[in-house]
């Protein structure tokens, strides 16, 4: 079984860092891409036209039930939580958690939980420790977990947490987060006791 | 649907979250929505997935138990338990005027449609806490309509019922929701439609003088009345495709020809089977019009 869904997570700094790792993939990318970035209430759709202009991928704001399709980026909208359901997404009006809708642990559990190890999640930079636990589901249900360098990071705090929950995770420095993506989209995994469809 | 044969638990075998396999727990999950609706007649079977999942997830961690057939076990044998449970699965959070580029273009492209009926009658699916009524009626007020209008506002959840009539909000909220009203259009002073009184902030109580509160389940009821206005925003997101599919078919049912659907932001009718029957006004809010 192959990857099926990336999910990134971010927060400040999250824009640079995203129109780069985004720019570095192909518009044939075969993962379906999430992310989540921290951000106000009130900017709507402007991030998702900013990342347009970096990535030859097709970037949308999640709709509720958006289906999940390769060559698509889905960006949560603020002041929603978005979670991964098998092939399509949800979006929930919860409370925030810890003080964060969307909340990048939030998304990362519920894909680990649909996708388990057809799961990867990259933690970015940021000025909290959203996302870790996160990301030590991800880790535990046997997805891979992928951190942005705390040294490449603008703000090293959300990937120095993120390393300190998942000790086994990946990290590599900003420019070589797309170049790995593409790499693990490729690698054909065993066939797990689960089917996709 | 196949079911696979288990294997051994994927990594560890400590009985922690982390080591349910997700089929299982999917049984587990349909075995207990099943038992509430056979035994107490609430149906969250249609429910979204991952989000009733993760609310299951919520009252277990809170009840200290370890699996979602633990939960099923108190559930069933205690109804104080299942009442803690209906408040999980059922209470949707809200703001006043949330999404307050929503109002604004209701003030400017729905309200002079509403001018032209001699009598209006709005719908409110899944009110909640009511905070959204109350928004509307300062609207509504404000745009000298409310007289002329009735809103029903219905839930599934009793609780939540009483707390909308009460229309006693947290004094924090306070200064959020001023802003929101500003943006949204308010001609008036946010202060004046609320008194600190009970520790909270009590609204305007003749805001609710031509508002019905009542219980109503969009999952097993009908329609009740024929409206010009239906506003169901952030509650269908919590339902499955099938499930939205069917109460989009009620709201048709219970609209005026020339009514108007109102949505939650990131929803849709995409896929609907009545994608046609409406006309979107004023993209990108999601306020369509019944046209066929």
């Amino acid at each position: 079984m192959s990857y099926s869904i990336v999910a990134i997570g971010t927060s400040w700094g999250g824009l640079a860092a995203l129109t780069k790792l985004l720019g570095g993939l192909p518009g044939d990318f075969s993962i379906p891409v999430v992310v989540v970035q921290h951000r106000g209430k009130d900017s709507v759709g402007m991030l998702g036209d900013l990342l347009q202009d970096a990535t030859d991928l097709c970037v949308c704001e999640a709709d509720d039930k958006a289906p999940l399709t390769r060559g698509m980026v889905y960006v949560a909208p603020p002041d929603y939580h978005a979670l991964i359901e098998d092939g399509y997404v949800s979006l929930t009006i919860d409370e925030p958690v810890r003080f964060s809708r969307p909340s990048i642990d939030v998304t990362f559990t519920s894909a680990a939980d649909t996708y388990r190890s057809g799961t990867i999640g990259v933690v970015l930079t940021g000025a909290n420790e959203d996302g870790s636990r996160g990301l030590a589901h991800i880790a535990a249900q046997g997805g891979k977990a992928l951190v942005q360098d705390p040294k490449s990071a603008e703000i090293p705090i959300m990937p120095s947490a993120a390393i300190k929950a998942v000790p086994g995770a990946e990290v590599l420095a900003l420019e070589k987060l797309a170049p790995r993506l593409l790499e693990l989209s490729q690698e054909r995994k065993n066939a797990r006791m689960r089917s996709a469809v | 649907m196949a079911v696979p044969i288990a294997a051994g638990p994927e990594r560890g075998s400590d009985l922690d979250r982390q080591s349910f396999k997700p089929d299982l727990e999917r049984i587990e999950i349909e075995l207990l929505l099943e038992g509430i609706f056979r035994h107490y007649g609430f149906d969250f079977r249609s429910y979204a997935y991952a989000s009733i999942r993760r609310r299951l997830w919520k009252r277990i961690e809170e009840e200290g138990l370890s699996s979602v057939s633990a939960l099923q076990e108190k559930v069933l044998h205690d109804p104080a338990m299942m009442e803690k449970l209906l408040l999980d699965l059922s209470i949707n959070v809200t703001a006043m005027f949330r999404d307050p580029g929503f109002y604004q273009t209701f003030r400017e492209h729905v309200v002079p449609l509403l001018r032209t009926y001699p009598f209006i009658r709005i719908w409110h699916a899944g009110c909640s806490t009511g905070e959204e009524v109350y928004s509307m009626a300062i609207l509504l007020r404000e745009e000298g309509l409310y007289e002329r209008a009735r809103i029903y506002a219905t839930d599934i959840n009793e609780v939540v019922l009483q707390r909308a009539k009460a229309g006693i909000f947290p004094l924090e909220r306070m200064q959020e929701y001023t802003d929101n009203y500003i943006r949204a259009g308010g001609k008036r002073s946010f202060s004046e439609y609320y008194t600190a009184k009970y520790g909270g902030a009590l609204f305007d109580q003749s805001l609710t003088k031509n508002v019905v509160f009542s219980q109503h389940n969009l999952v097993t009821d009908r329609s009740f009345s024929e409206f010009n206005v239906i506003l169901c925003r952030n509650v269908l997101i919590y339902f499955d495709k099938a499930l939205q599919s069917k109460v989009h078919g009620l709201f048709y049912d219970s609209l005026a020809m020339f009514g108007v659907l109102v949505l939650g932001s990131k929803e849709t009718l995409r896929f609907m089977a009545h994608e046609d029957c409406y006309q979107q006004i004023a993209p990108p809010e999601k306020i369509f019009r019944k046209v066929r």
